[in-house]
């Protein structure tokens, strides 16, 4: 009798558990459904005035009300490609290093290291951006870029040292640490079975590595990127204290700009009226839109690489 | 013959590609020993007992410090993690234990997707949902978004700490006749717990030095901290403010405090690393 008692009292006591449990796990969900409202109510005003030409114009006029998108995507898209071009090649060579090639002793140490690097805050990234290396950059490296390859559109224009270029830069500090330890632990779950079939049938281990471990943890490495991306594509303080701020379409490198991020970081205060306030949530809205867009097919892509492999089994 | 000739040659090309992936480390660790040695050696040139201790000074007067916000960040930390660790352990909890397929891979999504969500974005959502309707910068409004940042990471590593502890675990708290909840309570959390704190520290890290989402929350306070309805200042918005300034005085001030913020947030990784390494063995 009191054993009945006491599985009916734990089966009440589970649903209770598993209720709130689920709670807790829709509150995520209506997170984001509930930034996604939001911010479409306070952006309103301008998309409701601008309609589709917000994405394609290159105004960005408070004094006239005139507000559009373009020079900040641009600046977004660029500096993120920039900082990925710079920081994927990097990345993958330290994780393959960090989980095949070190000797046992300096894996930990130097992991360590890694890590410590994401874990610096963006804002402190942006002041040694701003003090130390931007300083660098318009000097030697711009100024001896602009001589040598100055034929290139990309490499025009007078060295301001702030600038896609150094926006590109620090985004790849801030993106290597995470690309390097999310696809070290990818390439750190490949079974040990792989690599020594690819040794036993005589191949050298850069051809073990690029045949047989990076093809079987490729979901990973793609999902490492991606993840990268997403965080390049939003990252703020860091990029608004080194890109100049300036509110451009200018395929030069050189050239001081704008991200998304960065235009909202640094007007969002200042900003007065209805529409002034509406448009740079708008770009947020944006800002919004391509990162989702971008973990979408994140994820797609690590699914149907995963399911491939499921069913493969 | 000619296949041993051909062995020497990608022989030769794996060393050179081996070569060049430990480069690719060394890269990175002298970038950020270049980041820390900056921030080390112009942030103690101008650290002092007051710099911690007395509050800011308009322009022009020399002195002052940081304590308030020191004091801010601390709050704020404090405020997002009494909103964020419930909802993610709980969230977590969730996903690994009771979640259907579907149910966990909706959620799952939503939380990476959030995750994914640039901070500043948070930012702008919480200056819509409480700084416009209380029509006033709040600690409240920045505590919010700090824990919006940090719930899916909390939620995330807790699932997957929860799902390292073995099966057989589970099966045997269960043949005992216990309930699941006192199972998942009291054998699984307990037996993730050094993978859900590290998640938790590290999440608590990451926001310690958070700036964006700040910047039209918390707003800053040049007259300390008034409560959680009232702006409050945070040492990484004092570093964004000083930087950017055209005062030296700011400047070196910017750089002490990026001194203690690197301080904080690498004491905690360093201290969880060291941790939840002994606790491996």
């Amino acid at each position: 009798m009191s054993d009945n008692k006491a599985v009916s009292r734990a089966r009440i006591g589970d649903k209770i558990f598993l209720r709130l449990t689920l709670l807790f796990g829709l509150l995520i969900v209506a997170i984001l459904i509930g930034l996604l409202i939001t911010l479409n109510i306070d952006a309103w005003p301008a998309i409701q005035k601008f309609g589709v030409s917000f994405l394609t114009s290159t105004e960005w006029d408070p004094v006239k009300d005139e507000f559009g998108a373009l020079p900040a995507i641009y600046g977004t898209l660029l500096s993120s490609l920039i900082g990925l071009i710079i920081a994927v090649p990097i990345s993958l060579g330290s994780a393959i290093f960090l989980s095949e090639l070190a000797p046992q002793w300096m894996r930990k140490p130097c992991s360590f290291l890694v890590e410590m690097l994401a874990a610096i805050p963006s804002v402190i990234i942006g002041l040694w951006g701003l003090y130390v290396m931007v300083p660098f950059i318009r000097n030697p490296v711009e100024t001896w870029l602009g001589s040598d390859l100055g034929f290139l559109p990309l490499f025009q224009g007078p060295p301001f040292g702030v600038g896609f270029l150094s926006a590109g830069i620090i985004l790849a500090i801030m993106v290597i640490p995470i690309i390097t330890a999310v696809s070290r632990e990818a390439v750190r779950a490949v079974p040990l079975t792989q690599r020594e079939a690819m040794l036993a049938l005589g191949a050298t281990r850069w051809e073990m590595i690029t045949r047989s471990v990076l093809p079987y943890c490729r979901s990973g490495l793609v999902g490492a990127v991606i993840l990268g991306l997403g965080r390049a594509l939003g990252e703020t303080m860091a990029v608004t204290m080194v890109i100049g701020n300036a509110y451009a379409l200018s395929p030069s490198l050189f050239s001081p700009g704008a991200t998304i991020a960065s235009k909202v970081a640094s007007e969002f205060n200042e900003a007065s009226g209805d529409l002034y306030i509406g448009s740079l949530i708008e770009l947020a809205l944006v800002l919004f839109a391509i990162t989702l867009l971008v973990n979408i097919i994140a994820r797609l892509l690590v699914w149907g690489t995963v399911s491939v492999r499921g069913t493969g089994e | 013959m000619k296949i041993y000739d051909g062995y020497i040659a990608r022989r030769q090309l794996s060393r050179v590609m081996l070569v060049l992936c430990g480069c690719a480390t060394g890269i990175v660790i002298i970038v950020l020993v270049l980041i820390l040695g900056y921030t080390l050696v112009n942030g103690i040139s101008y650290l002092s007992l007051d710099f911690i201790t007395q509050p800011a000074k308009p322009v022009g007067e020399a002195g002052g410090g940081m304590r308030d916000d020191i004091y801010g960040t601390f709050i704020l930390v404090g405020l997002a993690s009494v909103i964020a660790l419930p909802v993610g352990l709980m969230a977590g909890i969730f996903l690994a234990e009771f979640a259907g397929p579907k149910a966990a891979a909706a959620i799952r999504f939503a939380a990476d997707i959030l995750a994914g969500v640039p901070s500043i974005i948070v930012g702008v959502f919480a200056y819509a949902i409480l700084v416009r309707p209380m029509h006033t910068y709040s600690a409240l409004s920045a505590g919010v978004a700090l824990a919006i940042i940090m719930i899916p990471v909390v939620a995330r590593t807790a699932e997957e700490s929860l799902r390292l502890v073995p099966n057989s675990q589970r099966e045997a708290a269960l043949a005992l006749g216990i309930s699941r909840w006192r199972m998942t309570l009291g054998v699984i959390v307990p037996g993730a717990v050094t993978g859900i704190v590290t998640g938790v520290m590290l999440a608590v890290a990451r926001i310690a030095g958070e700036t964006a989402p700040l910047i039209f929350t918390a707003l800053g306070s040049a007259f300390g901290v008034q409560g959680l309805a009232e702006p409050i200042g945070a040492l990484p918005l004092q570093i964004y403010r000083y930087a950017l300034s055209p005062y030296s005085d700011w400047q070196k001030q910017a750089w002490a405090a990026a001194f203690l913020l690197v301080f904080l947030v690498l004491g905690i990784n360093i201290i969880v690393r060291l941790v939840s390494g002994r606790k491996n063995m």
